[in-house]
């Protein structure tokens, strides 16, 4: 088990003060303007070496994403930094608890990676259901802005810098970063098409880094005790820590911090209790996030949570997510759900995913009761793979890996429904 | 959308307006039009819980906006609500996370308690229940919203007891029903154990 002493997250149950006074005993904001000092190129090299990749789903170095942005402004366009807090994959619950018990590692992190990134502002983009989190996430920017540890001259470095928290109001889509600037610009919550990239052209127009929360709070602690400190964790490619969410049939649903490749199992049993009446009645886990391929128990005995070992077994890490599911769950009927989830927040923009997420969800209530035919399971996996890769951003692939997974998985299953119903018919 | 209920006119309160500015501020000039959302919300605040057409109108003419992109803002985002739908309006979660704990059983309770379905409003207008996607809070599962605060860890007895609360007109008790701090196991941290200072 991870030690207490190398976590970042160090105040994640909330036992302890989450405001200024307790973040600084708990060593946030400790040597920040000696960090700054060292210089923005070195700021991102640690990171880059550290192999820190992004918290919020894809997995992309945070170092390299954060060379991308130009060192100086470009004919008066500034470059700003977009926390997204927009968290609400189904099963992920982890930045929430970031920006409610321990904000300040967050706020620290938006001004490291600013000034790394050369960004002078800096948006926070929080969905509007956590109302809660975002008082103390403000409350926490407003202790740095009167501490001095930001705004002009932010700790004492000569950086000017200024943060923002803003509200979304519901949408999932605005979790894809392009949706995101859109919807900070005033508009609806539907995803640019790419080229150009943030980096070129992000927020009205400037260049422009999207990161999640878990990314930027890390990056402190990282930049703090060394990039090697980090790569300590985990496999090569993989390195750090994680937080994790282990929900769904579990004893004990919990977040917590590990290192990244802990084994499936070691997760659920040492942090949650376990799975619901043991090992061996195990079905099936999401891995990551809903829209991860699902893996069946003979995968879950031994795979190892990080995104290489997921991507070989065909699912992925995603934002760490665990969905477990034990063997009383109706398996069809899980995945049926999430395909209403994403039919309900396809934002309507690209017609294979605006009809296709309905559509699926359509046919796969009807396997829920055996109400098809044998060959559309066939046809549903096509279906899947005409929405998967054309449309303008990951929605409709998110759609479209929970189904594949399932028949990938439990094609048996289906077709047993399909034959039981035939028979009663008959 | 009843246009009985459609008021004429909204205008901001003294104390919202010096909201407002500083709402605007956040961002650069020019760019007013980044605090729809925003301006959006404490409207429906102010108003009660729900977004009326003319409070759309006025937000979009204090930003400078077709009153269209405001109303495309206002109907895009599911916070928004263009109409009244019960004071207070109790919100559940039945994404698979919250699913696979029972939220079935939870609705079930509070539509049993309420004498109303999903989508529904008690008959004086009180207490409204809806079906919401995922808020968020899975490894609290099964959970649900009312206003600005959540409700977790619940079982079908702690539904009806929220239900109760509200019919009565009592404020319920947000956060875990089971007490636990944060989202540590229920039996208690496994991690960061050390005493703090």
């Amino acid at each position: 088990m991870l030690a207490d002493k190398d976590r970042i997250f160090t105040n994640l149950y909330g036992l302890d003060d989450w405001g200024l006074d307790g973040a600084r005993r708990r060593g946030n904001w400790d040597g920040t303007a000696e960090i700054m000092a060292k210089g923005a190129d070195w700021i991102v090299n640690e990171i880059k070496n550290s192999g820190l990749r992004g918290r919020g789903g894809a997995g992309f170095p945070a170092g390299v994403k954060w060379s991308f942005m130009p060192k100086e402004p470009k004919d008066g366009r500034p470059n700003y930094l977009v926390i997204n807090a927009d968290e609400g994959e189904p099963g992920t619950c982890k930045d929430r608890e970031i920006m409610r018990f321990d904000p300040h590692t967050l706020v620290e992190g938006a001004l490291l990676a600013s000034f790394a990134m050369n960004a002078h502002a800096c948006y926070i983009y929080i969905r509007g259901e956590f109302y809660r989190e975002g008082e103390n996430l403000q409350a926490a920017i407003d202790q740095a802005y009167e501490a001095g540890l930001i705004g002009k001259n932010a700790c004492g470095s000569g950086f000017d810098f200024d943060l923002y928290l803003h509200r979304g109001a519901g949408a999932y889509i605005c979790g894809e970063e392009t949706a995101l600037l859109e919807s900070l610009e005033g508009r609806k919550g539907q995803p640019r098409l790419k080229p150009p990239f943030p980096a070129g052209a992000g927020l009205y127009g400037c260049p422009t880094t999207v990161n999640n929360v878990e990314t930027i709070a890390a990056a402190p602690t990282i930049l703090r005790r060394g990039a090697t400190w980090f790569t300590g964790f985990g496999r090569p490619n993989n390195s750090g820590t994680k937080l994790f969410c282990i929900s769904g049939h579990v004893n004990e649903p919990c977040t917590v911090e590990e290192s990244m490749s802990i084994p499936l199992r070691e997760l659920i049993d040492k942090h949650a209790g376990g799975v619901r009446g043991g090992w061996d009645n195990l079905l099936a886990v999401i891995p990551g996030g809903s829209s991860v391929p699902l893996v069946p128990k003979s995968i879950c005995d031994s795979v190892l949570m990080d995104f290489d070992a997921l991507k070989e077994v065909k699912s992925g890490l995603g934002t760490a997510a665990v969905i477990v599911m034990d063997k009383s769950t109706d398996i069809v009927r899980a995945i049926a759900r999430l395909s209403k989830f994403y039919m309900h927040e396809s934002c309507g923009q690209c017609t294979p995913c605006r009809e296709g997420t309905g559509w699926m969800w359509r046919v796969m209530e009807r396997f829920v009761a055996g109400n098809a035919r044998r060959e559309e399971i066939d046809m549903l996996l096509e279906v899947t793979t005409e929405v998967e890769g054309h449309t303008i951003c990951a929605l409709g692939d998110a759609a479209a890996w929970p189904i594949q997974g399932l028949i990938r998985h439990f094609r048996g299953e289906i077709e047993d429904r399909i034959k039981r119903r035939q028979g009663v018919a008959a | 959308m009843s246009a009985a209920i459609q008021p004429e006119t909204f205008a901001f309160t003294p104390e919202n307006s010096a909201a407002v500015e500083a709402i605007v501020r956040k961002y650069p000039p020019g760019r007013q039009r980044s605090a729809v959302i925003p301006l959006l919300d404490l409207a429906q605040r102010q108003n009660g819980g729900w977004l009326p057409r003319a409070a759309v109108r006025h937000v979009a003419e204090m930003l400078d906006m077709a009153e269209i992109r405001a109303w495309e803002v206002a109907t895009f985002y599911t916070m928004f609500n263009l109409e009244p739908h019960g004071r207070a309006c109790v919100e559940v979660c039945t994404t698979t996370p919250c699913w696979l704990r029972g939220s079935d059983a939870v609705v079930a309770a509070l539509e049993d308690e309420l004498g109303i379905r999903l989508g529904g409003t008690t008959a004086d207008g009180a207490v409204g229940l809806r079906e919401v996607e995922c808020l968020g809070a899975c490894v609290h599962a099964p959970m649900l919203q009312i206003g600005d605060d959540y409700y977790e860890d619940l079982s079908p007895e702690d539904a009806r007891a929220i239900a109760r609360d509200l019919l009565a007109g009592r404020a319920p008790k947000p956060g875990s029903r089971i007490g636990r701090p944060g989202a540590a196991p229920a039996s208690g941290p496994k991690v960061l154990m050390e005493k703090k200072a």
